[in-house]
């Protein structure tokens, strides 16, 4: 029964859509600025770097290796030694009360495992605070390696950590600002076209369309379009101030990170505009829309708590939320420098989310005719 | 009204009936309207007239029954349907925050008109409104009833088969009401069928033909001379105040 459709009325709707954008300086403003002052904000405030870490250390072994790791833990400026003790019992209790923030265990006969290369640390932290804990673990961990580098080791005698190898500066903005980008372009980007098309609701322009030969998908779709070049700007914009204030590595191909951010920001935009095609009016749809996203973006998508220390029911959840893709996507790219190679599956999800969206959209703001 | 060369009624429907649940919104609504009558669609507030205009425009599927509207079945042909109707609500829904200038171009681009087209008509429709002076101001900085005479031409730019006009005059004072009710003159006497709906009496007054609807039903439907005849009173008011109260 498809009919086909006369070219000028989505370009007419493209057209019309980038005139309101264009008209409205004072919100353009602030759409542009707004990223800025967020990453900028966000960066210095909710940073969860770690100094003064207080260490105690359980030396079973007393012997000249265990001596000179210990030696070398109490000469690190990041961590403040509180204390060696020779049993693991002792040190139970002050991680309890927080006397110590996290614990390396050295077993007995460390200087003989050391030489026939089956040496084994044991790290113990307080895991009340997962990321102070997990920064924590990772101080030790790196001075263990280093360590054992420095004797002529290798790395024998320690527990690999993969995040630690591509943090080796021990910042927390790099681990942090791949997150503050999903969730500062998630919300400026839905919150548009949220606002955007409950405008055209509380006009009445929103019949006017329906009842017009436009079809559904093509208010969108022309919804979507002239926001994704503002919003691929905003990335561009957070992505800068990452890069100049925080110094944020990226050491992967930078068109395959700005490739992901204009996925991901079109993912956000048919959000937007999804959520919206169910509210009546723009301040519904302003606190829905922020609502909505801000809860599952700080706290399911890897961005504030380790995905891995969720429990498993709410894994499903946290796959769901566009930014747990985008998070991992950014981290890989920037931290870890990996390409497509490996990222593939986390372009071909958010890529999926991008069309389901617009067509649910579309389904939606179709249904929903008054 | 109804010219002998037009086999073809502008809207029809048969049986048309909406439900929402167990709710009956429209029940069985019949009607065959005229190319270029003024055809007048009356209710009080929850009569079902809105959900009654949704199924015309093709909008929304009815549950059962069936209707045509511009010739084409409005529950498999309603992107035809779409492209053949002008449709006016209430809120006048042009955008204020574009210019006079472009909200006819965007209008005229959605109904597939070619740019010549969109030129000649909107030089036509400007000379009409006398709005010459005002193409380049945003339509938001326009009196109320200058945009709802706009508005109305933007609906009719694309020479639809028929308008829908939801409550065109709300708010407006007597004497664009009746500028207002010339244009729909010209549009009918130009073949456009106009499909209206008012709380206004007066302006029922002024159609060729109205329905008064109640409780989903068409409670009468004829010419306003018949309907007072029938109901024994000199005013379209009181035909309608007796039938919203309760055929009794």
């Amino acid at each position: 029964m498809k009919t086909p459709q006369p070219r000028g009325a989505f370009s007419a709707f493209v057209l019309k859509e980038t005139r309101h954008i264009l008209r409205d300086r004072q919100t353009l403003g602030v759409l542009i600025m707004l990223p800025f002052i967020m990453v900028l904000l966000f960066g210095f405030a909710i940073r969860t770097d770690v100094e003064d870490v207080r260490l105690v250390v359980v030396d079973a072994s007393r012997d000249s290796r265990s001596n000179d790791l210990v030696r070398s833990m109490s000469s690190t400026r990041a961590l403040q030694m509180v204390g060696v003790r020779s049993t693991i019992t002792q040190v139970e209790p002050m991680l309890r009360t927080g006397e110590a923030a996290v614990a390396l265990v050295i077993p007995t006969g460390f200087a003989r495992s050391l030489e026939n290369g089956t040496a084994e640390v044991l790290i113990m932290s307080d895991g009340i605070n997962a990321n102070f804990a997990a920064t924590a673990e990772n101080y030790v961990r790196v001075i263990v390696r280093s360590w054992a580098a420095e004797e002529g080791f290798g790395a024998p005698a320690v527990q690999m950590n993969a995040r630690m190898r591509f943090n080796p500066t021990l910042a927390s903005e790099n681990l942090f600002i791949p997150g503050l980008l999903a969730f500062v372009l998630i919300l400026i980007s839905a919150l548009m076209t949220a606002i955007s098309l409950a405008r055209e609701k509380e006009t009445g322009t929103m019949e006017v369309l329906l009842v017009s030969p436009l079809r559904p998908l093509q208010i969108v779709v022309g919804k979507v379009v002239p926001y994704l070049a503002l919003a691929f700007f905003n990335g561009v914009t957070a992505l800068a101030v990452a890069w100049v204030v925080f110094r944020v590595p990226i050491r992967g191909s930078l068109v395959l990170l700005l490739a992901a951010i204009l996925l991901y920001v079109l993912v956000s935009l048919a959000l937007g505009v999804l959520i919206s095609s169910r509210v009546p009016d723009q301040r519904t749809a302003m606190m829905t829309t922020l609502l909505g996203l801000l809860i599952p973006t700080l706290a399911l998508s890897g961005f504030i708590f380790p995905i891995s220390s969720m429990p498993g029911w709410l894994s499903p959840f946290s796959n769901i939320v566009p930014a747990t893709w985008f998070i991992l996507v950014a981290r890989g790219i920037m931290l870890k420098g990996i390409g497509v190679a490996l990222l593939w599956k986390e372009f071909l999800v958010l890529a999926g989310m991008a069309v389901f969206l617009i067509l649910a959209a579309s389904r939606s703001v179709k249904d929903r005719t008054t | 009204m109804q010219p002998p060369d037009s086999p073809q009624p502008a809207v029809w429907a048969e049986n048309l009936t909406r439900m929402f649940g167990d709710f009956t919104a429209v029940d069985a609504i019949s009607v065959s309207i005229a190319r270029g009558e003024v055809f007048g669609f009356l209710g009080a507030n929850g009569a079902g007239k809105t959900t009654a205009i949704k199924m015309l425009t093709g909008l929304l599927a009815p549950t059962s029954g069936e209707a045509r509207t511009a010739g084409f079945d409005i529950t498999h042909q309603a992107e035809q349907v779409k492209k053949r109707i002008g449709y006016m609500s209430q809120k006048f829904a042009l955008y204020d925050d574009l210019t006079v200038h472009e909200n006819i171009r965007f209008f005229g681009g959605v109904y597939g008109l070619t740019n010549k087209q969109i030129k000649e008509r909107m030089a036509e429709a400007i000379e009409r409104l006398g709005l010459q002076e005002l193409v380049k101001e945003r339509v938001g900085r326009l009196p109320l009833g200058w945009k709802q005479k706009l508005a109305f031409s933007v609906a009719l730019l694309h020479r639809p088969d028929v308008v829908f006009l939801d409550e065109p005059t709300g708010g407006v004072d007597p004497v664009t009401r009746r500028q207002f009710w010339e244009m729909i003159y010209d549009a009918a006497a130009g073949g456009t069928t106009v499909f209206v709906t008012t709380h206004y009496m007066d302006e029922a007054e002024y159609c060729d033909r109205i329905s008064i609807m109640v409780d989903g039903r068409i409670a009468a439907l004829g010419t306003p001379a018949e309907l007072k005849d029938r109901f024994g009173v000199d005013s379209m008011d009181a035909v309608f105040v007796r039938l919203a109260r309760g055929q009794s």
